[in-house]
């Protein structure tokens, strides 16, 4: 590996990434997984996150971008700080996910893919996120939310909204 | 949190350490968590892997993501020596529309898949195994990296699991990031390898040649966590629970429109018209049934008229449908099921990979056609086209994405016609949430 002299990461992260590249028989499978965490962190998988992960698993920037393009949770623009991902696949459209998505543009005055003005919320509608039992549900980043109607959804909105002004 | 649900006429094998905190590993050991396990290892190193293979032939245990492979076979076509290393890759990327019954394992019983995991590698002379989650999965993901960690701690992962000499076994937890098509065993192993998920060609089979070349089993997740439960029963006992040739229970995700949607573990061959009217509850709030999707979004639909069938992999397939995933979703009278395609079909062309054409086009035309049709701009021809273009999708695709994609379209055209025809009279109007381009110039562009 070539050493890395400067990190974009918290040490914690890049201490994870020291060590998720070693795990694997083969360093490169630690590439999805990196994007995911390195997103978490940056807020999405920028340019200097390309480098640095080509860097530390060997690969030309070429490969890592082949690879974000593929994978429909990764994104090279920021979202919200709380991205909501509302679900209208079958088992959630039957229980009111087109309804609920449409109650979340309303509400947050965005379209799919929109970001608030003030950074604090993005809206996706998103495919299928296995809580089809739980119909309809939505994840806020990685958080579950099910069982949902626009009136819980509101709540919803508002313990992320109440969060911030602690 | 997924709510836990119960029925009478369940058979609690899988689940029945549910609800009990056993993702605690003490409360698991307490639950005979890590016995079966154990028992195999008691073998010696020479009987230990025909005996698991033998006892999960017996079970007649078959595959639980959806092809229904018998399991004891899958693992026995692993050869005995090999130069490159074998690995146990446990396929958690649940992705079905309709399906959510890892979900529950992971977050109930999470040493199951790792006991079933150890298993599997004794089974099929391996030392490392992966569990993949799919990316939505981070609090289960956790929760599986807790218990991984727990296993290594009390010496049950690692060299010389529990105390035996030259019995090495590691695994590796990890998520993907958002992609249906990486639940195919090929792609997976493709993801894994941190590259985009495309399908292999086939042969070689992954069980000769899989993940970084080696002889790999690969196993859905509901598959392995049967393994130890199956070990300490026995592998008759097992199959007695279900019918011939399809082993024991499984976990049906029962969603849409019934009054308890729920996971339950039923025994294979139960009754598709019960599981919906007493275990579900029948459909809410009164109303009439109309068709069901019975295993995840790529089975073709039944109509209320055929589900007095059983729920196992033969009795479906002669109904012309499929057991799938095992995920029932129930559509009532009010479903409009051109507005249903249009839905399921959206999903397969946003994730069709398109390494090959016939998915790739063939998803993407019935998506505009179907897209134009319900806006109001449909004709006639149009429903032949559909059919059509699903026809000379089915079979020529590198995996079965495409067929997935084919086979509910051609279900709903061939159920419900009339249905598509009416639609064209003015029967029933559009939907105005669901539509993702401007009606104006589909219905234009059609005429």
């Amino acid at each position: 590996m070539a050493a890395i002299t400067h990190t974009i990461f918290t040490p914690a992260t890049a201490a994870r990434f020291d060590k998720l590249a070693t795990i694997y028989p083969l360093k490169r499978s630690a590439l999805v997984p990196m994007l995911l965490y390195a997103q978490d962190e940056i807020g999405f998988v920028s340019d200097a996150v390309v480098t640095e992960l080509a860097q530390r698993l060997d690969l030309l920037e070429l490969d890592v971008r082949n690879v974000l393009s593929y994978y429909s949770m990764l994104r090279t623009k920021p979202a919200g700080k709380y991205n909501v991902q509302v679900c209208t696949n079958i088992s959630c459209m039957l229980r009111g996910g087109f309804e609920l998505l449409q109650h979340c543009k309303d509400e947050l005055h965005i379209d799919h893919k929109g970001v608030t003005p003030d950074g604090l919320f993005s809206l996706e509608e998103v495919e299928c996120i296995g809580a089809c039992c739980w119909a309809p549900a939505v994840q806020v980043n990685y958080d579950f939310h099910e069982d949902l109607t626009p009136a819980k959804m509101d709540a919803v909105l508002e313990t992320y909204r109440s969060r911030e002004q602690k | 949190m997924p709510t836990l649900v119960s029925h009478p006429d369940e058979v609690k094998v899988l689940s029945r350490r549910f609800g009990q905190g056993a993702a605690n590993i003490d409360k698991y050991i307490e639950l005979d968590g890590y016995k079966a396990v154990q028992n195999a290892i008691a073998q010696g190193p020479d009987k230990m892997s025909s005996w698991i293979i033998d006892i999960m032939k017996a079970s007649g245990l078959r595959g639980r993501g959806g092809a229904g492979f018998p399991t004891g076979m899958k693992w026995s076509f692993v050869p005995k020596v090999s130069e490159k290393p074998k690995y146990i890759l446990v396929n958690g990327d649940e992705s079905e529309p309709g399906t959510c019954k890892d979900h529950v394992i992971f977050r109930e019983d999470p040493h199951s898949v790792i006991e079933g995991a150890i298993i599997a590698g004794l089974a099929v002379g391996s030392k490392m195994g992966f569990i993949y989650l799919r990316g939505e999965y981070r609090y289960l993901l956790n929760i599986m990296e807790k218990a991984v960690a727990d296993a290594y701690a009390k010496g049950f992962l690692g060299k010389n699991i529990f105390g035996n000499e030259g019995i090495d076994f590691d695994i590796i937890t990890q998520t993907g990031a958002g992609a249906y098509e990486v639940g195919e065993e090929s792609a997976l192993m493709e993801s894994l390898e941190g590259k985009r998920g495309v399908p292999r060609i086939r042969p070689p089979f992954p069980a000769v040649v899989g993940l970084y070349g080696g002889p790999t089993v690969i196993n859905n997740a509901e598959t392995i966590a049967n393994a130890p439960h199956i070990l300490l029963m026995g592998g008759e006992a097992y199959a007695k629970l279900g019918t011939e040739r399809n082993g024991g229970t499984r976990l049906f995700g029962i969603s849409g429109h019934v009054e308890r949607p729920g996971v339950y573990e039923l025994p294979m061959g139960y009754s598709l018209r019960k599981a919906i009217y007493d275990v579900a509850g029948g459909i809410k709030d009164g109303k009439q049934l109309k068709a069901v999707v019975p295993g995840g979004s790529s089975c073709p639909v039944l109509r209320a008229d055929e589900i007095d069938v059983g729920l196992d992999f033969d009795q479906m397939a002669k109904a012309g449908t499929m057991l799938g995933s095992g995920g029932i979703v129930v559509l009532d009278e009010t479903v409009s099921i051109v507005e249903f395609a249009l839905r399921t079909i959206r999903f397969y062309q946003h994730e069709s990979c398109g390494w090959c054409i016939p998915c790739r086009e063939g998803t993407d035309w019935i998506k505009k056609t179907l897209t134009r049709f319900h806006a109001g701009g449909g004709t006639k021809k149009d429903i032949d086209n559909i059919q059509y273009l699903a026809e000379n999708m089915m079979g020529r695709t590198f995996c079965p994405l495409g067929d997935a994609a084919a086979m509910p379209t051609l279900g709903f055209i061939k159920k419900f016609r009339p249905e598509f025809e009416a639609y064209l009279a003015g029967d029933r109007v559009a939907n105005p949430l669901i539509q993702i381009q401007p009606v104006g110039e589909l219905v234009e562009a059609a005429h």
